[in-house]
């Protein structure tokens, strides 16, 4: 046996001392391993470590919001949660995209599409493939959150826009922040994905409207389950911003301009305060809020009635009559347009070409060739002036230059004068051409926002004003620098004055508040407004020599010519100056009687201000509008049936309400729940009628109960 | 005359390290389980040491030469065992390494390892202390060989690796020659490039899993992501590590399976390299009281079982610490009496009450 075989034999000391040496050796090897990975390298480690299970997790800081001058809100911000996918942390994404689309209300084929979009990628990149989620498919990532990892959301505060386009243009929009402006570097700010303003105001203010985002340091497991967080950094709200715009004359102009193609400029003429600014045709912003979808967008940006051109700063269009009230200006500073008596006969010869006046004037001057627009007599002043001179006034009063309002992408205009068809054309002036200037057609373009200026400044002794629509001492309040920002990076003819005769403004003036008063030849009898001082013009320009017209590609489609109105109230030391534009319009008193419209909500405001009425009720809503509330009532007495509700205390109650035309109407929800209420029995307040219902018969209606505090 | 057998010759020393490892086993598998599923493993664990110590004793009571006269039976046994297991054994992770007897489920695995060590010491006693011939080195290697293969089909790649060092062991104590061991050394490095370069013998985890360790910033969310766990989970642990339960890698589950194979990561990530480098000392000094125990062994079969049980517990150690140090690659071996799990427990209980039945018979006759 065994035992017996090899008794008293012994391994080698040797081998076994050789084996000892071996395991000590490797226990040297390790520990020399352990002392190289925790001793010599802790630091590395440490940070690998962390960056393992730190996750930075960005906070969005909500936007600031905009008020109109009355800090009544126009543009709000409201929660909303954003879904992502990052494909680092799933093996197969692609197997999961069906659950995910389903899950998340997507197309498949859209889910899959913006994956192609992001796929160069890395992987760790959060690709955003759901905006606004709804709570259900909250509900469905949170329930999922071990079959898809890959699925992340954060919450981000949304722009809430007003509806219906309602000062669209003026207020812009905002959207993802594009490859140009990461690569300017004045936007350096900028980071890949941030929401940033595109147009408007949201653009121009951006960088006090968007505040700082934060960031919270998550520590994750390596699930990327959130198990608790480091620290904290506090996103700072964007700065709100007080509009120099006031709601009620932004919605009357809204209402007065209607569907018709064409802009509204309402501005204070002491201060450039805009106070409405309309174009037309308007779009929702509130598309631009979440991701504007791809048809949207293409319908926008090819429709040839540019609804996101914002019109009141960008149409530049030949402004027709409206130009004579500069050529009164010229002639009468000039001293040529006093004593100048043309007799209009339905045009002139000049240049040997017949110059056409829409209707038989005959004898005009200055007084009366304005409210009358006789083209003939502003035919003759534009020969007597020649180009030079009036080139020289128009440039004085802005045309062909940005008036430098602190909106996005204003247009210039133009100005033509003999260097400028020198330069642009290489040949010399034509002197016909003057005589189409002195009309305001021919080459000049002027935009609405240009006209709100120069008819300011002709109406206000010749103080001309810089547009703005945010109050620029509130700016420089906030950041001195910004607004310092803000001067350079809209340059224009900004504030300047003009030096005039007194007497040739107030002349000109008279004869504008003429045209709304009763005479055979006044442009706009049906604009006038009874015991309002309007001075007003009117402009009617052909669109055939509109080069905005042929540079956007329409032909002969709308032929109607571009109507226009200009006005100021009142005609002394104005408050108000109103520009109407309406592209391819009817007659010219079509723009005054909008005008006249915008200007009468101005002054009925004004004089309800002032004695102390209260402002003009908002039309009722067509159909009720259901409304829930919840109200606490002290608890009824004991034995009276209700026995679920603790004694003493007070208690929640709720119920629901149609608000009709006339104040609450009561449909009652809540009398359905209660036993011992008769039913369909009205609870409201105040029913039709005018009785009220004692609050404690509304108390048993629905019995909430609070918990003790 | 035979002596009076006491448990006076027990070597209560050896005990005493044993169960101090036992005990940092309980602490570091509560640490690493306490907000998982697996929570109250420790309970579990114990009540394996409770069982292994139990069967430490019993197996004690065996004169080990009946053992090795029942070891070529049991050997049988498990031979044909290791069959079923791949015929009706469930499957774990993709490996079938488990059958049921009735409610108890075991590896036969771990247990052909004490077998294999029995096996092979007898054989070697056998032949005595001469010269080896080829076909006593061949006759050894199919001892081996015949369950490493039954094994590596399970697929079990850990464990087959485990069963190698008791035949170096064996055949390095049993008297090979310097010039045999070369030779076997060429063909064994040619036969391993062969298989490498076979592809059919090795599956592609286990290839990866043997390659990743070198560098595993090469493949980090697959089969090197285990190793780069583990090394940030070690590395960071720093000198004095962070303490029990505040192991970041651990507690947030960046670590795989920190109470089985990477339960050394995770107790140097809580407690560092002064916790790594004693627990590094008690594995020694267990190691050195076993190899004293060979040498005061009564006769050369006594000598061969414990050398056989060094032999794979050096393996075991040096593989799994290595793995998680990133010196060696992932093979799934746990660490003897610390990786949570009642196979391995009582395979180490068992092959150490083997090594103190010989130290208690050292001074029969």
């Amino acid at each position: 046996m065994v035992s017996g075989s090899n008794r008293g034999e012994k391994l080698p000391t040797l081998k076994l001392t050789v084996v000892q040496y071996g395991i000590l050796l490797m226990m040297l090897a390790l520990i020399g391993g352990l002392w190289r990975l925790q001793v010599l390298d802790v630091q590395n480690y440490r940070v690998l470590a962390q960056q393992n299970r730190i996750r930075q997790e960005p906070i969005l800081a909500p936007r600031g919001k905009l008020f109109d001058r009355y800090n009544r809100i126009i543009v709000d911000d409201y929660p909303s949660v954003t879904c992502f996918l990052v494909r680092e942390q799933n093996k197969n994404v692609q197997a999961d995209l069906p659950l995910i689309a389903k899950g998340l209300d997507l197309k498949l084929d859209d889910l899959q599409a913006t994956l192609r979009h992001y796929r160069s990628e890395p992987g760790y990149q959060p690709i955003p493939i759901k905006e606004d989620v709804t709570a259900d498919e909250q509900a469905f990532i949170a329930a999922h959150r071990n079959e898809l990892p890959e699925l992340e959301t954060i919450d981000v505060e949304r722009r809430l826009y007003p509806r219906d386009g309602f000062a669209a243009h003026l207020i812009g929009y905002v959207g993802e922040v594009s490859e140009e402006d990461l690569n300017n570097p004045r936007f350096a700010y900028y980071e890949p994905g941030d929401v940033v303003g595109k147009a408007g105001v949201e653009e121009t203010y951006d960088q006090l409207l968007r505040g700082q985002d934060g960031s919270r340091e998550v520590i994750v497991d390596s699930h990327g389950r959130e198990v608790g967080y480091f620290g904290i950094q506090h996103a700072v709200p964007g700065q709100d911003l007080r509009l120099t715009i006031d709601n009620d004359l932004q919605r009357a102009a809204e209402l007065a301009l209607g569907d018709r193609q064409g802009a509204i400029v309402a501005m204070d003429p002491r201060n450039g305060q805009i106070l409405a600014m309309v174009s037309r045709p308007s779009f929702d912003p509130n598309e631009f809020a979440i991701k504007i979808d791809r048809a949207d967008w293409n319908k926008l940006i090819t429709d040839p009635d540019h609804p996101l051109m914002n019109k009141a700063i960008q149409a530049q269009l030949a402004p027709g009559s409206v130009f004579k009230v500069l050529m009164s200006v010229a002639g009468l500073q000039e001293g040529v347009a006093q004593n100048l008596h043309v007799f209009c006969n339905g045009g002139a010869d000049f240049y040997g070409h017949l110059y056409h006046c829409d209707r038989h004037h005959g004898p005009e001057d200055i007084e009366t060739a304005i409210p009358d627009s006789c083209d003939t007599f502003f035919y003759t002043l534009a020969d007597k002036l020649g180009i030079d001179t009036i080139s020289r006034y128009g440039k004085m009063f802005g045309f062909g230059q940005k008036t430098g309002i602190d909106l996005p992408d204003e247009q210039p205009g133009l100005m033509p004068s003999a260097e400028w068809v020198m330069h642009a054309y290489h040949h010399k002036w034509y002197a016909g051409e003057t005589i189409s200037v002195g009309i305001g057609q021919g080459a000049i373009e002027a935009t609405p926002i240009q006209l709100a200026r120069y008819i300011s400044g002709v109406a206000s002794d010749g103080h001309m004003v810089r547009p703005h629509v945010v109050f620029p001492d509130e700016i420089s309040k906030i950041s001195p620098d910004f607004y310092k920002g803000i001067l350079e990076s809209f340059p224009g003819s900004g504030d300047a004055n003009v030096p005039m005769d007194p007497q040739n403004w107030m002349l000109i003036t008279d004869a504008m508040a003429q045209i709304t008063e009763p005479g055979p030849f006044h442009t706009a009898v049906s604009a006038h407004l009874n015991g309002i001082d309007l001075a007003g013009k009117t402009g009617t320009a052909e669109v055939i020599s509109d080069t905005f017209l042929k540079a956007s590609g329409l032909k002969g489609k709308e032929t109607a010519p571009n109507v226009w109105f200009v006005g100021v109230v009142p005609r002394r030391n104005p408050e108000l100056v109103v520009v109407v534009l309406w592209m391819h319009g009817d007659f010219s008193y079509y723009p005054a009687r909008i005008g006249a419209q915008v200007v009468k909500a101005y002054v009925d405001k004004k004089r309800r201000e002032a004695n102390n009425l209260p402002p003009e009720k908002a039309a009722a809503p067509a159909s009720p509008v259901e409304v829930g509330a919840l109200w606490s009532v002290p608890n009824p007495p004991p034995g009276k049936g209700n026995n679920t509700v603790a004694q003493g205390a007070t208690r929640l109650q709720g119920g629901h309400f149609f608000l009709g035309r006339d104040g609450i109407v009561a449909e009652n929800a809540a009398a359905s729940i209660s036993d011992s209420r008769p039913k369909n029995k009205p609870v409201s307040p105040r029913v039709a009628g005018g009785s009220a219902v004692n609050p404690s018969e509304l108390a048993s209606a629905l019995a909430i109960r609070r918990k003790d505090p | 005359m035979r002596r009076i057998l006491s448990f006076r010759d027990f070597d209560w020393a050896l005990l005493l390290m044993v169960l101090a490892l036992c005990g940092i086993s309980l602490i570091e598998v509560h640490s690493t389980t306490m907000h998982t599923r697996f929570a109250s493993f420790e309970s579990k664990q114990m009540l394996f040491i409770a069982g292994g110590v139990a069967g430490m004793f019993i197996l004690a009571k065996i004169d080990y030469h009946r053992l090795l006269d029942w070891a070529p039976w049991a050997y049988g046994i498990f031979l044909v065992s290791l069959v079923l297991v791949k015929l009706i054994g469930h499957k774990v992770m993709g490996a079938r390494r488990w059958i049921g007897i009735g409610p108890v489920q075991f590896q036969p695995s771990e247990w052909v390892k004490l077998v294999l060590v029995l096996v092979i010491a007898r054989y070697f006693a056998n032949l005595g202390a001469r010269n080896l011939t080829w076909s006593d080195i061949f006759k050894a290697f199919a001892m081996v060989g015949i369950p490493m293969i039954l094994v590596l089909i399970q697929p079990d790649l850990g464990t087959t690796l485990t069963y190698a060092p008791i035949l170096i062991a064996g055949l390095f104590l049993g008297g090979i020659s310097f010039k045999q061991a070369a030779i076997l050394i060429t063909c064994f490095l040619v036969l391993a490039g062969g298989v490498w370069s076979s592809g059919k013998l090795l599956k592609p985890y286990q290839k990866a899993r043997l390659t990743s360790f070198i560098n595993p910033a090469n493949d980090p969310r697959g089969s090197g992501y285990q190793i780069n766990q583990s090394l940030i989970a070690v590395g960071s642990g720093g000198i004095w590590g962070k303490g029990t339960e505040k192991g970041t890698q651990t507690q947030g589950y960046f670590l795989p399976i920190p109470y089985t194979d990477f339960i050394f990561a995770a107790f140097s990530e809580e407690h560092g390299f002064v916790g790594a480098v004693f627990v590094l000392l008690l594995y020694f000094l267990v190691l050195m009281r076993l190899i004293q125990n060979a040498q005061t062994a009564a006769d050369l079969s006594g000598s061969l079982i414990i050398m056989g049980i060094v032999a794979v517990l050096t393996f075991q150690i040096l593989v799994n610490v290595g793995m998680v140090i990133g010196l060696m690659p992932v093979t799934g071996i746990p660490l003897p009496l610390m990786s949570y799990g009642g196979s391995s427990v009582l395979f180490t209980f068992l092959a150490l009450g083997v090594a103190m039945n010989v130290r208690m018979r050292r001074f029969v006759n």
